[in-house]
């Protein structure tokens, strides 16, 4: 993996678009959590959020808890405003959290270059998997499920067999 | 016939929509050359009305009309396909039809 890239899940507190802080010590019970840079405006997150709904959906009763951040500038990319994040979960039914880190601090703590950017971490908050949900951004060409697999691994308590895999999507926002 | 590929190197779906549209060029017989331009800041953006990357261009005519108007920014832009999907590139039916 990436140096560049946290190896343990960065502490947070950031406001829920369920209007809600969330921190990192809210998720201590899963024994598996997924962050995920996220936003509104890039397509390959639109392209990308339905399937990453379902994750959140699919494994919800394993414990897994998916959190979704948003750490765009909103100056340059008003989409990605606080108030129209809470109006895509509304709209789009999301099932996981989705913050919004103004200050752009758990992105730089992520290592976090794109957007949608996945991280998994396993019971001791430690990097299990990074990069892509699935290997293709049309879902009906997708042939590896990477983020399934490695919840998989994690859940069973093994190492997933890809554990890095180079995220394709927009570029993170920055604040200049 | 005139045809422009404008981009930004941000976004990492240029080359893609590039091959995809020199696939319905073959396809189509057309033998037009693609002019690149890369767009590198928000007033070259401006200037361009270029409302994400890719955006392509026929005879200045945009093959999305629905999205030409958007915004003008240094972003990947959002295509709707026919089943409503979203997708960083226009559908080869997109470009078909811009190109009949």
């Amino acid at each position: 993996m990436s140096t560049a890239l946290a190896q343990t899940a960065p502490q947070f507190t950031l406001p829920g678009v369920d209007g809600s802080d969330h921190s990192l010590d809210d998720y201590r019970d899963a024994p598996a959590l997924v962050l995920v840079q996220s936003c509104n405006h890039c397509p390959y997150v639109q392209a990308w959020e339905g399937r990453l709904n379902a994750v959140a959906r699919d494994y919800a009763d394993r414990g897994v808890r998916v959190v979704a951040i948003s750490s765009n500038d909103v100056s340059s990319h008003p989409e990605d405003s606080f108030e129209e994040m809470q109006r895509r979960a509304r709209s789009q039914g999301f099932v996981f959290d989705y913050l919004y880190d103004e200050t752009q601090e758990v992105a730089h703590a992520l290592g976090a270059e794109r957007t949608p950017e996945v991280f998994v971490y396993d019971g001791d908050r430690r990097l299990a998997y990074h990069g892509l949900v699935d290997d293709n951004r049309d879902e009906t060409a997708v042939s590896a499920h990477y983020l399934r697999d490695a919840l998989d691994a994690v859940l069973a308590g093994e190492t997933p067999a890809v554990a890095d895999t180079a995220p394709v999507g927009c570029t993170v926002k920055w604040r200049s | 016939m005139k045809i422009e590929l404008l981009y930004w190197e941000g976004c990492p779906s240029h080359p893609e929509a590039l091959a995809l549209l020199e696939d319905v060029l073959a396809e189509r017989g057309i033998d037009a050359e693609v002019e690149l331009r890369n767009v590198e800041t928000d007033e070259e953006a401006q200037a361009l009305r270029f409302p994400g990357s890719p955006t392509i261009r026929i005879d200045g005519r945009d093959v999305d009309a629905a999205g030409a108007g958007s915004r003008p920014a240094l972003n990947c832009r959002i295509y709707h396909l026919p089943d409503g999907r979203v997708s960083p590139i226009p559908s080869r039916e997109q470009l078909e039809e811009a190109l009949s």
